[in-house]
């Protein structure tokens, strides 16, 4: 784990695009956390834009303004400029005639900006809140699954392999939902992931949702299937992406004895 | 990609004169951005002659193509005429904006990236005088001063990240470098910079 100073020393590499893209969520991360870093990340945006400016002095050839003009006119435009007014009897200067309509233009320009800016808060803080009430709820469950006592644990092991390999099912037959937790489990290949399925008293198997591990193995999932339904048991299989209505490959996982 | 085409560098550069910058300030600024917001036509115009230069400069310093840069050129001056709010004047100046903006999309270009939609750079404060064309000058001036008196070896090293994109990992396999030494040179030619204007 980095400290601070080291996140201190790559701040003028991330500043300028050129920390490896690989370092860069934990330096956002910390970004996140640290005014300190959060300052001089600015100050050091201020120092590349000197740089970039540094450069300015060339002109463009005439032929770049045009294709610009052009470019605009082309683009519709959601309100044209006030057009100019040929004489009349206005005794003072003509700015002073459209002064106020500009002013009232700038003023209802501001206003919508502000108002789009007021909406756009809104919405991130209502679906942010939405996420959390989610969040809240499968943690909840999750906690009222494991302290359930008519809750029917199993352990399954990997079928041909050292015992290494672990999902642990958490059933509340009455709701349906099955919780999985899995263990030593390595990731499942690019465009594939662990599929589990309910074994029924008889008939076939039943999907009951994709999972996959991370790079140390672990993965958890909660499904919410039909509720009532027997299981003697759960199983593991591997399937591609977007999962499988029925098991497509051999049996990684089952019940252990 | 543009190996094969001719950089200038910070010192070549150190000898241009900059030519089509005119008198921006805080005000014309906000003016500028507020006849935008109204469809203004002739604020592009306007924008564009004091501007082109920042905005052409850069990207033609980092594609080494003046095609390539007028298609920067025009890609950020249309993005601002479509988004004018994309900029807030309260929160910083123009030109130093827009000439991060164009060396984003030039090292995009040079990098082969997808370009970005919409402008997403905030506003940038230096805390410097850019109030007018002769303070412009003198910043401007001062920055490359700072650059040609660098090592050799650390000006080097900052123009391939910044002008050519490149991250710490792919300048220390290209020059042999150890990391800690390309994040030492840039960080410390960065702080030179701001040290000149403290």
């Amino acid at each position: 784990m980095k400290d601070h100073a080291q996140f201190a020393e790559d701040l003028a590499l991330y500043a300028m695009g050129a920390l490896d893209a690989r370092n860069c969520p934990e330096m956002q991360a910390h970004l996140g956390e640290c005014g300190e870093c959060r300052r001089e990340l600015e100050a050091l945006r201020a120092d590349t834009a000197l740089l970039a400016l540094s450069t300015a002095g060339p002109a463009p050839p005439q032929r770049a303004r045009q294709r610009l003009m052009q470019a605009i006119a082309a683009t519709p435009t959601k309100a044209q400029t006030a057009p100019r007014e040929s004489g009349s009897g206005w005794p003072w200067p003509r700015w002073l005639f459209w002064a106020p309509l500009a002013a009232s233009v700038l003023l209802a320009a501001f206003l919508v900006h502000m108002s789009m800016v007021h909406d756009r808060q809104v919405d991130a803080l209502r679906a942010e809140l939405q996420k959390e009430r989610v969040d809240h709820a499968r943690a909840q469950e999750i906690i009222a699954m494991m302290s359930d006592p008519k809750a029917e644990h199993m352990t399954l092991v990997a079928q041909r392999t050292s015992a290494q390999p672990q999902v642990k099912t958490i059933y509340v037959r009455d709701k349906g939902h099955v919780l999985v937790i899995a263990n030593n489990l390595p990731q499942p290949p690019a465009n594939m992931t662990y599929e589990l399925w309910l074994l029924p008293a008889d008939g076939k198997p039943m999907p009951c949702g994709t999972f996959k591990t991370d790079w140390r193995g672990h993965g958890m999932m909660l499904h919410e299937g039909a509720a009532g339904v027997a299981a003697k048991g759960f199983a593991v299989t591997m399937e591609p992406e977007a999962g499988s209505p029925w098991p497509t490959s051999e049996i990684l996982l089952q019940p252990g004895q | 990609m543009q190996s094969s085409r001719q950089r200038a560098t910070y010192v070549e550069e150190s000898e241009m004169r900059v030519t089509g910058t005119q008198a921006p300030n805080v005000a014309d600024d906000s003016a500028l951005i507020a006849r935008l917001r109204i469809r203004d036509q002739s604020a592009m115009s306007d924008l564009y002659d004091r501007y082109s230069s920042v905005v052409y400069g850069v990207a033609l310093r980092v594609l080494g193509d003046t095609m390539a840069a007028e298609d920067v050129l025009q890609e950020v001056f249309l993005q601002l005429w479509r988004n004018p709010h994309a900029f807030d004047p309260g929160r910083g100046r123009l030109a130093p904006w827009l000439a991060v903006i164009a060396r984003n999309r030039a090292i995009d270009l040079l990098r082969k990236r997808p370009p970005e939609e919409e402008i997403d750079e905030q506003p940038i404060a230096t805390g410097i005088n850019l109030e007018d064309a002769a303070a412009q000058r003198m910043a401007i001036e001062k920055v490359r001063a700072v650059l040609a008196g660098l090592p050799p070896e650390q000006r080097r090293t900052l123009e391939m990240a910044f002008f050519e994109g490149m991250t710490h990992t792919e300048i220390a396999a290209k020059t042999g470098d150890p990391l800690g030494t390309v994040k030492t040179r840039i960080r410390a030619a960065l702080l030179a910079v701001r040290k000149a204007f403290s």
